[in-house]
């Protein structure tokens, strides 16, 4: 029985962020499209978080050697800005993941403008408390900003909504 | 030069000769906050000429690495204002917001540009630059109304650089055709956004905006003549490369 797309989205469940192990790359969004193709092998597209995003090689051969190993004989990747990536993309699943890593989620923005204001008053990932404020947009990665907890009196970082 | 060369060298280039610039602050920044700051947008910069490089390369340029790190002064198309030396904080942080506000306008406009892929590259790199601006915007109104010290030096950065400002806006001799092929909407409609724009957040300060119209702007860089500092930028980034260009990576 050929391999179905689900199934290489199961694997690569298995394929985590490089520098947030408890998120997989299908759940940052991170993953735009996989395909079967009529030889068997699978086709994945990808997506940088944000363009400057130095971790996407990685990515790339962590997805190809994961499908390698379940089997697949022909794996190809692409990245590609076709479907660019929001912070929207994270799943239920993603933002757990995120918390699990001490990391305050992003707001949604349901398609709609990032508007500056609600980059303030992110929820704390110890506490849970809104009384926060933004301390910086940039923080050790491109993808993270750092917050202070009032509550807390302690610095924490935020996945960027974009 | 075809018009969508001639946009994408000057877009490129401006990407990454300020992007080095910036990385400049790694490790010197006036707090901890500022040198992760202008690191991370040296990275989003850098990451943005690399865009815009693989652009040039699928319309047969060579490879964004031969590109980057192999011409000379006369082949660069950024503006001058990005080549300046980082000198104080208050000049970088001028620099960087008259220069971001622009930018963050540019690639909005490019999001619905007649190229495709560029627009696709746009769209991307547009909401990054949304962080840029409120950056910018935040540190200039925090010293714009802080201590008379404070005011007077960036009132005076703020007079030093306005005219290289103005030399983002340069024009080449495609200008005409790139409006009319829908590529972009030209430089002339995007200064006049871009007055708005930081008059709105000038307005917010102690900070006074000459009149722009009594100011000479300092162009040349689009046509590949720059200021004694941009040679020797180029000698530090290529220094590696040049060691072995054939090298992998």
């Amino acid at each position: 029985m050929p391999t179905t797309e689900a199934q290489i989205l199961d694997w690569l469940q298995a394929v985590t962020d490089p520098e947030i192990p408890t998120i997989s790359l299908v759940d940052l969004g991170v993953i735009r499209e996989v395909r079967v193709e009529d030889d068997g092998g699978v086709h994945v597209r990808l997506t940088p978080t944000f363009a400057g995003c130095p971790a996407m090689d990685y990515m790339r051969r962590d997805v190809e050697t994961t499908l390698r190993a379940h089997g697949i004989p022909r794996v190809t990747t692409e990245i590609s800005l076709r479907d660019p990536w929001t912070s929207d993309m994270v799943t239920e699943r993603g933002r757990e993941g995120l918390r699990q890593h001490g990391l305050a989620t992003p707001p949604k923005l349901n398609g709609g403008l990032l508007e500056l204001d609600i980059l303030e008053y992110a929820e704390c990932p110890r506490c849970h408390t809104t009384n926060t404020e933004l301390r910086t947009p940039f923080g050790a990665t491109l993808c993270r900003a750092v917050h202070y907890c009032h509550d807390c009196r302690q610095l924490f970082e935020q996945f960027k909504p974009i | 030069m075809n018009p969508t060369l001639d946009l994408l060298y000057r877009l490129a280039d401006d990407q990454l000769i300020l992007g080095h610039r910036n990385s400049e602050w790694n490790g010197l920044g006036p707090i901890l906050e500022e040198d992760i700051a202008f690191s991370s947008m040296a990275q989003d910069k850098l990451g943005h000429s690399l865009q815009l490089y693989t652009l040039l390369h699928e319309l047969g340029e060579a490879e964004p690495d031969t590109v980057a790190f192999t011409r000379n002064t006369p082949q660069f198309h950024c503006c001058q204002l990005t080549e300046l030396p980082i000198g104080e904080y208050d000049f970088s942080l001028v620099r960087h917001f008259l220069f971001d506000h622009a930018e963050l306008l540019r690639f909005e406009a490019l999001a619905d540009s007649s190229y495709e892929p560029l627009a696709l590259v746009a769209r991307k790199v547009k909401g990054e630059l949304k962080y840029h601006v409120l950056h910018a915007n935040t540190w200039v109104k925090r010293l714009g109304t802080a201590t008379e010290e404070a005011i007077e030096r960036m009132q005076a950065a703020l007079e030093f650089t306005l005219p290289y400002a103005l030399g983002i806006f340069e024009t080449t001799d495609a200008e005409s055709e790139i409006i009319s092929s829908g590529l972009f909407v030209g430089e002339e409609q995007l200064q006049r956004r871009w007055e708005a724009s930081i008059s709105k957040v000038l307005a917010q300060t102690a900070l006074t905006l000459p009149d722009l119209r009594l100011l000479t702007p300092v162009t040349g860089g689009r046509h590949g003549q720059h200021t004694e500092h941009l040679q020797p930028l180029l000698d530090e980034m290529a220094e590696v490369f040049r060691l072995d260009p054939t090298a992998d990576w």
